[in-house]
């Protein structure tokens, strides 16, 4: 079992869908038990990398290696590294917490609904260790279907058109990824990643894979001017939907830069650093004000996430500019160390604020925050939990929120002043529209006659809340663990930067 | 005078044939009770065709009657899926032609027949055959359209498919004289695509040549259904009974797969670089049509005949690439679409019943609460046809694509990539009925409880996964059938 890790946290889930859909709409409960049972496997098979995954090796661990398309020599290969390791983690906990969310929410088809769920997070922990390219492309796209289908089908009034602009704005920049794969493929013979970041490239072709890749990665972080399906997406879909969407599925996104961009066309990012470099403080100040407005939570927290995403982006592009113009390794390694760790936690926070706008979703049936207000008062323990997360979310010191920024900042810092302080207004940004929401939410009289009669959380979103909170907690008091897990990595990444591939 | 040798290298087409006559009398002999049981022998028929073709396999390739017959991997490959393809449309159909009291007989003989004009033309080693095998599927697929003779639409169909279709024909010999023409200019004049292809350096007239080679295109593309040729293509898809309109998507397709191979390569290999250009024009006219016009379609057919056009533009990108790489994977694009395009008719002949065609999108409305197992059928289905990953059409599209770029065509696999996101929409769109909206008032959209439809159908589109999951083999066999 040891030596298909990798292999069976994919297929569990994958497979494990199939008896949850043919439970059938006439055993519901049946259903949701079976895809808890799977969930639950898939998190406890996922524990095991902690013990077989040996953090101060680095490189790629764990590897399997079949020949798939002999023709195109196209390996099923999987392998991972410290960083797939803390997202797999965090895709099989959220994998249980989006089921055990869904548990009575979901009355309509609940069986096609976690088998759903169930098959995205396969996926998603596919891609997370597919080393061959063409295998990671063909997860990258599988994850959009499930996807689809959970807006589609379970969504609000205007899911259809939600999910077709998520599927054809993702589907749309993809598919230039492929046809830079294709094109890598015909320079090196192969699709294995490991080889294709060995590959000698000129400048001129390295430019046109750069924007091929970062087109279809930005689209999925989603990097400004490119996120507008995201508000709608998260607006539209299912809570736990969005809880994916925001905690796993970003997440592909800055991955897929780690493993293409970086390896695969190291001079032409460092050449574009400051491009994504400005996109991304766009991001974290242009966006934290379009969220400051928004009078729909699910589109606040939306607006927040693709605010949240540009520190992550920055802490990436911010160690090109590091270690090519300045040879500061160290400096670089905690900006990547930083935008790691904004990754995961970003993972949690936004999850759980998704988690809880469901909660008083599914009491009040209303996303917007002037039909609430004094919410604290009939729900006290909800309340706690909701300004909790919302801490987190504003980047408070002891919650994971702050120690991502703060790395980020400290490298920004380094590289260039201005880039710092136009990241540190993140603090004050971010800050104002959560406290701004949580005021108006939870403070203050009930006026609306509706929130009095909303009833405090039960055992099951309790036990949801507190399984977030604890991620939250942990990574914000005592990130060390995360941090070490990851280091090797880093500094793998970080050194591959200053590669010269001309 | 033939040899026997040269009989038992036609043993398929003769065996065939000599079925479909037997069938012919039979039906002539049967009462109206035993009639439906022609649908059992002469899927019997089909199959132990396919059996004959694999077992008379020859080790390398062979030719009869002095060339005039080639067996080689490309032709026993289509052969198998033509075959293969149609034995499934007859399983699809029987519901549908008992239901609409349509004329059983005709219907098998005129298919088997057409199967027959399938393996000779993809087995041509001579301009004749080509002629010959096009001409006995073509006026089989005009007679096959007409089945339901006093319905309007299909008349209608059949007239327009007839006409266009005579007239493509023509071209097609038109063309052939010239090259006739011209290559007996420069030695032995001679039908023959390989002698075609050694006289082809020397000829004197080389004009007259590419002269003779557009019109054989024209009518290359015709039958294909590539843009601007495509003309037919969607009346006929509307208008044929939907059976028929299967087979005319699924195996007439592998047939024009195989005689644009046969003619291209076989026969004007040396001007591979003038028609690659004309291949690559086509292809993009085909993608842009068959695309943006199938995004306002209301009627299901008439949307899929939109998108065989667009995916002939694909398959043309394989083509046009010009070598043995590019031809294995339009071959695989081809295997694929027929597939994927007997699949999706499937779906519509298993919900259809008689006073209800299911051939407008919206009568597939609310089909995941009626019959959840149809609509995610059909849902592998149409993501396969859009090309998203893991399902088969995707990697068919990437073969297509590579092959352009390696060929140094990267501008046309962009072209082709972003017509791949265009043609998403109108796949989702019928996902999107299927999934997400409520079944209409009154609906009585249910699969149909025959048996053999249902699994056939089930293993049809499952296939679509599992070659999607694993597609390894079958791209060896392509390749292996062009000598990689």
């Amino acid at each position: 079992m040891f030596n298909h890790l990798l292999s069976l946290l994919i297929w569990l889930p994958v497979i494990g869908a199939v008896p949850v859909l043919l439970a059938g709409a006439n055993r519901p409960d049946t259903a949701r038990w079976l895809a808890l049972l799977v969930a639950v496997a898939t998190f406890v098979a996922s524990l095991f990398l902690l013990v077989r995954y040996h953090p101060d090796v680095g490189g790629m661990q764990l590897t399997e290696s079949h020949l798939w398309i002999a023709a195109w020599g196209v390996h099923y290969s999987l392998a991972v590294d410290g960083i797939s390791v803390a997202l797999i983690l965090m895709s099989t906990f959220v994998g249980i917490l989006v089921v055990a969310g869904a548990w009575e929410v979901i009355q309509d088809k609940p069986h096609q609904y976690m088998a759903a769920m169930l098959m995205l997070e396969g996926l998603l922990i596919g891609v997370f260790c597919a080393t061959d390219a063409l295998l990671f492309y063909a997860l990258f796209e599988a994850i959009l279907i499930p996807m689809f289908i959970l807006i589609g089908i379970w969504g609000g009034p205007r899911r259809v058109y939600a999910t077709l602009k998520f599927f054809i704005y993702t589907f749309f920049g993809s598919v230039f990824m492929l046809i830079a794969l294709l094109y890598l493929y015909q320079q090196a013979g192969t699709f294995d990643m490991a080889t294709l970041a060995a590959l000698p490239l000129t400048m001129k072709a390295q430019t046109w894979v750069f924007f091929a890749f970062l087109i279809a990665f930005a689209i999925k972080v989603p990097m400004v001017p490119v996120h507008t399906w995201l508000p709608d997406a998260h607006v539209e879909a299912p809570t736990g939907g969005s809880v994916v969407l925001a905690a796993v599925m970003l997440k592909v996104g800055t991955y897929g830069m780690l493993r293409f961009i970086l390896p695969i066309v190291p001079d032409a990012g460092g050449h574009f650093a400051w491009l994504i470099i400005v996109l991304s403080l766009v991001a974290i100040v242009y966006i934290g004000y379009v969220a400051l407005v928004q009078e729909d939570m699910k589109k606040l927290v939306a607006y927040s996430s693709v605010a949240h995403m540009g520190f992550v982006t920055l802490g990436i592009f911010i160690a090109f500019l590091l270690v090519r113009e300045q040879g500061n390794v160290e400096m670089a390694r905690l900006g990547m160390q930083g935008a790691m760790v904004q990754m995961i936690s970003h993972g949690f926070v936004s999850g759980a604020m998704f988690t809880c706008i469901g909660v008083m979703y599914d009491r009040l049936h209303s996303r917007q925050i002037k039909d609430y207000g004094g919410v604290i008062n009939v729900m006290p323990w909800f309340g706690f939990f909701y300004v909790l997360f919302a801490m987190a979310n504003s980047g408070l010191p002891g919650t994971s929120g702050f120690v991502g920024e703060f790395m980020v900042i400290l490298a920004s810092f380094t590289a260039n002043p201005w880039i710092a302080l136009f990241a540190g207004f993140t603090l004050v940004i971010g800050a104002a529209y959560t406290l701004w929401m949580v005021k108006r939410v939870m403070w203050g009289d009930i006026t609306n006659p509706h929130v009095a009669g909303m009833k405090e959380i039960n055992g099951r979103e309790t036990f949801v809340m507190i399984a977030f909170a604890a991620a939250v907690l942990a990574i914000g008091i005592w990130p060390q663990p995360l941090v070490h897990l990851m280091d090797t990595s880093v500094s793998q990444l970080v050194q591959q930067l200053a590669i010269h591939k001309i | 005078m033939p040899n026997f040798n040269d009989i038992l290298v036609l043993l398929p087409e003769f065996y065939l044939v000599a079925a479909a006559c037997v069938l012919l009398l039979a039906d002539a002999f049967m009462t109206p009770e035993q009639r439906p049981q022609l649908h059992w022998i002469s899927i019997v028929v089909l199959l132990v065709a396919i059996c004959l073709v694999i077992a008379g396999q020859p080790a390398q390739t062979v030719t009869a009657f002095g060339g005039m017959f080639v067996r080689d991997g490309v032709g026993e490959m289509l052969k198998i899926f033509a075959l293969g393809t149609t034995a499934m449309v007859l399983v699809y159909a029987r519901p549908y032609l008992l239901d609409r009291r349509l004329p059983l007989g005709e219907f098998y003989t005129l298919m088997i027949f057409a199967v027959i004009g399938i393996m000779l033309l993809v087995s041509a080693g001579n301009l004749v055959t080509v002629y010959l095998g096009l001409e006995l599927l073509s006026l089989s697929s005009y007679a096959l359209v007409a089945l339901n003779r006093d319905a309007r639409l299909p008349s209608e169909a059949a007239l327009k498919y007839f006409v266009l279709g005579a007239l493509a024909s023509g071209m097609l010999l038109y063309g052939m004289s010239m090259v006739y023409g011209a290559s007996g200019m420069g030695g032995t004049p001679g039908l023959g695509l390989t002698q075609l292809h050694q006289v082809m350096a020397y000829t004197a007239a080389p004009k007259l040549l590419l002269f003779g080679l557009i019109f054989m295109i024209v009518g290359i593309g015709f039958k294909l259904g590539a843009a601007p040729f495509h003309m037919w293509i969607p009346d006929v898809y509307q208008g044929a009974p939907t059976p028929v309109t299967a087979f005319v998507a699924a195996g007439s397709k592998l047939a024009a797969f195989g005689m644009a191979y046969r003619l291209l390569d076989a026969g004007m290999g040396d001007l591979a670089h003038q028609w690659q250009l004309m291949l690559a024009v086509l292809a993009v006219a085909s993608l842009a049509i068959g695309n943006l016009v199938a995004i306002v379609q209301t009627n299901l057919k008439r949307m899929l005949a939109y998108s065989t056009i667009s995916h002939m533009g694909y398959l043309l990108l394989g083509l046009s690439a010009a070598g043995p790489e590019g031809y294995a994977a339009a071959m695989f694009y081809a295997i694929a679409y027929s597939m994927m395009s007997v699949a999706a008719f499937g779906v519509i002949l298993a919900l259809a019943r008689s006073g209800f065609e299911c051939e407008e999108i919206a009568d597939l409305k609310g089909l995941n609460q009626k019959s959840p197992w149809m609509a995610f059928l059909m849902m592998l289905a149409m993501f396969s046809l859009a090309g998203v990953p893991p399902l088969f059409g995707f990697w068919a599209k990437a073969l297509v694509l590579e092959a352009a770029i390696h060929a140094g065509m990267l501008w046309l696999a962009i072209v082709g990539i972003v017509f791949a996101i265009v043609g998403l929409y109108y796949y989702l769109h019928v996902v999107k009925v299927m999934y997400f909206d409520k079944p209409a008032e009154g609906s009585v959209l249910q699969a149909r409880p025959d048996m053999s439809l249902r699994t056939v159908l089930s293993l049809n589109a499952l296939s679509l996964l599992a070659l999607g999951l694993y597609w390894g083999p079958l791209l060896g066999w392509c390749r292996h059938a062009f000598g990689l």
